[in-house]
């Protein structure tokens, strides 16, 4: 992965509108969080492979950036995004790695399943 | 330690086995003891990336896999099974069939010992629910033919509530293999390992001590 190009991703997440794809959404601040820190509120959210079309996508910010995806009657959207890798078999991978590279959030695109 | 007819280990994740449990399975391995490692998972949900990173969160499951087959290799683990589920799922599996799973490996291997999680005790959400399958499917032989089970525990509230751990094993005899174990689960290890040496000799003594001895707890049964 390196870090967000906004103009690639923006024009991958152009590419995959309109027609059906898979979505990996997640948010994380690991499982150990309450452990080292008793005070810690732990809380995340997964989904993968859910199947979504979205009208159209957009990445803004300065960096970490935010991604959102307008649905027929619903929305998806990610923030602290900083780092993003267009893969072998051309899925948009995004990812928030925070201040020590550990992953945050990740929210990824695909036109087939992720296995 | 007592010798082992079969030693069975039983873990979620791919790096579980490294920091507390390495080196008692590379010396029962060493012992000519055959020891099973059953790995639920293959750490898909791991944080650690590299920095900067060079995994993905979807290559790092690939990445983790070959790391672990590293690791079996230098502790010498012959018999390596991968259960396929998923990182962060195993809690929300069907409890029966996960009992089932663990109850046909332990009919198929007959272990005299299996290594797992203490439920409870181990922070982590798929380690507690590897640990409550294991203990549900040891609980259902007889009490006089069960295998021994020996548990990792590390939360917060362990000393206070279970005491010490009643089985110690000092492993220093086989830490040069530790020490590559740690360092073959690179995904996750490196950042913390950066300040180690290659060797046991020059890394520092505190590190060293700390690697040595491996802690278990012997599962308390409840009273019948
Ligand atoms: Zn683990």
């Amino acid at each position: 992965m390196k870090p967000i190009d906004r103009v690639e991703v923006q024009q991958k997440i152009d590419a995959l509108a309109g027609s059906d794809v898979y979505l990996h959404l997640e948010t994380t601040n690991g499982a150990y969080a309450t452990h080292n820190d008793e005070s810690f509120f732990s809380a995340g959210a997964y989904i993968r492979n859910a199947m979504i079309r979205y009208e159209h996508g957009k990445i803004v910010g300065d960096g970490p950036y935010r991604a959102g995806l307008k649905l027929e009657i619903g929305w998806v959207y990610g923030e602290g995004l900083t780092h993003f890798e267009i893969d072998d078999q051309g899925r948009l991978l995004m990812a928030g790695l925070d201040f020590n590279g550990k992953l945050a959030v990740a929210m990824q695109i695909s036109a087939s399943p992720f296995e | 330690m007592e010798k082992e007819r079969h030693v069975l280990v039983i873990f979620p994740h791919p790096d579980d086995e490294a920091f507390g449990v390495s080196g008692t399975i590379a010396s029962y391995v060493e012992n000519g003891t055959p020891v099973t490692y059953a790995c639920l998972t293959l750490g898909e949900m791991g944080r650690n990336l590299g920095n900067p990173p060079f995994a993905t969160r979807e290559s790092l499951p690939k990445i983790r896999r070959q790391e672990l087959v590293d690791a079996a290799n230098i502790m010498g683990i012959q018999d390596l099974r991968m259960l396929g589920f998923r990182d962060k799922t195993v809690e929300f599996e069907d409890d029966e069939e996960l009992t089932k799973k663990m109850s046909s490996f332990i009919e198929e291997l007959n272990p005299s010992l299996i290594i797992t999680f203490y439920p409870g005790y181990s922070v982590h959400p798929d380690h507690e629910a590897t640990g409550r399958a294991v203990v549900r499917a040891v609980g259902r032989i007889a009490p006089d033919a069960r295998p021994k089970l020996h548990c990792v525990a590390f939360s917060n509230n362990s000393l206070e509530e279970l005491g010490e751990p009643d089985i110690i094993n000092d492993i220093s005899a086989v830490k040069d293999k530790k020490i590559a174990t740690i360092r073959a689960h690179r995904s996750q290890t490196e950042s913390m390992m950066a300040s180690w040496s290659e060797n046991a000799q020059n890394t520092d003594p505190a590190i060293l001590r700390w690697i040595e001895k491996e802690r278990f707890w012997s599962y308390k049964w409840p009273k019948q």
